[in-house]
């Protein structure tokens, strides 16, 4: 069982670091809720504990965000939009020139990868933020209405633009992958 | 521990809601200029070649640096000035959650297209 180098970098990028932001987002939106909720049930879970929490998991989540652009915009991106030589027959080491080259894919790069790749920077900008108010609010968030409700928003609305991202690398990494470079073996084969 | 809460309730001191606003709206103003960056980028080739600060990466680079760059200055300036105010959220939050929601579709290409 292999895999190249770039090939995992791809899957940190997209599984690690992106799909567990999407996942973590749901969470967030679920412990902001339980934590502000009106609802007297929900009360026992506000504590100077879980105002904590809610800062150091909104901090983690911006750690994620800002993991998933950089190494998708510096590492992955450079390798997707490399210039095939002049007449180069088999582009598949070129995802971007191979998907312009066809009709049928040339949209997952103009449309998909266009706007994936300036859409995804509004997450990390929108959860740091997130993660601020958290943590300089803390308890006292309690009494900011308005602050809350633009927490829900960002938060919300990061879920929506790391969506589009994730949605988009999927489908283009699926039409024309980001592979090459070293071989790594992940396990080893039974002898035939 | 019922009373307890409400003892440490009574005692909060409400902290000021500009530190708040600061960062609300520099993350709007910061996701906006990633969208104007990119159009700008798209429609003139010179500002493309400004934006080439890693060449791998094209300009996408220098759009988002910028960018970066922007959203943190107008969140320092801000807080600066809002730190000790109380400042009306709830035109902030109009104002950051347009932009926000402009970003999102400026940087769609067939929207952005039409500039």
């Amino acid at each position: 069982m292999e895999i190249t180098t770039r090939s995992l970098w791809t899957l940190v990028h997209g599984m690690g670091f992106g799909a567990l932001y999407l996942l973590a987002c749901s969470g967030a939106l679920a412990l902001l809720y339980l934590r502000f909720s009106t609802d007297a049930q929900t009360q026992t879970h506000a504590s100077p504990v879980s105002d904590r929490f809610l800062g150091i998991y909104l901090t983690a989540m911006a750690a994620l965000a800002w993991l998933t652009v950089l190494s998708g915009t510096y590492i992955i991106y450079p390798w997707y939009r490399a210039t095939a030589p002049a007449g180069t027959a088999n582009l598949a080491a070129y995802p971007r020139a191979l998907l312009l080259s066809h009709p049928a894919t040339k949209q997952w790069h103009l449309i998909g990868m266009e706007w994936k790749e300036h859409v995804a920077w509004l997450v990390p900008i929108a959860i740091t933020m997130a993660a601020f108010i958290a943590i300089k609010y803390a308890r006292d968030l309690r009494n900011h209405p308005q602050l809350r409700n633009a927490l829900y928003g960002f938060v919300i609305t990061s879920l929506f633009a790391a969506g589009i991202a994730g949605f988009f690398g999927a489908m283009i990494d699926k039409n024309a992958p980001v592979d090459g470079g070293q071989t790594v073996r992940l396990l080893q084969g039974e002898k035939e | 521990m019922s009373t307890q809460v409400a003892v440490t309730q009574e005692h909060t001191t409400v902290v000021t809601n500009g530190s708040g606003a600061a960062a609300i709206l520099s993350a709007g103003i910061g996701s906006f200029a990633i969208a104007i960056f990119s159009i700008a980028a798209d429609k003139s080739a010179v500002v493309k070649d400004l934006f080439v600060f890693y060449k791998p990466t094209g300009a996408l680079s220098g759009e988002t640096t910028v960018a970066i760059l922007l959203w943190l200055a107008a969140w320092t300036i801000l807080n600066w000035r809002w730190r000790k105010r109380n400042v009306s959220l709830p035109r902030v939050n109009v104002i950051a959650l347009v932009l926000l929601g402009l970003s999102l579709l400026l940087t769609f290409p067939p929207i952005g297209d039409l500039f």
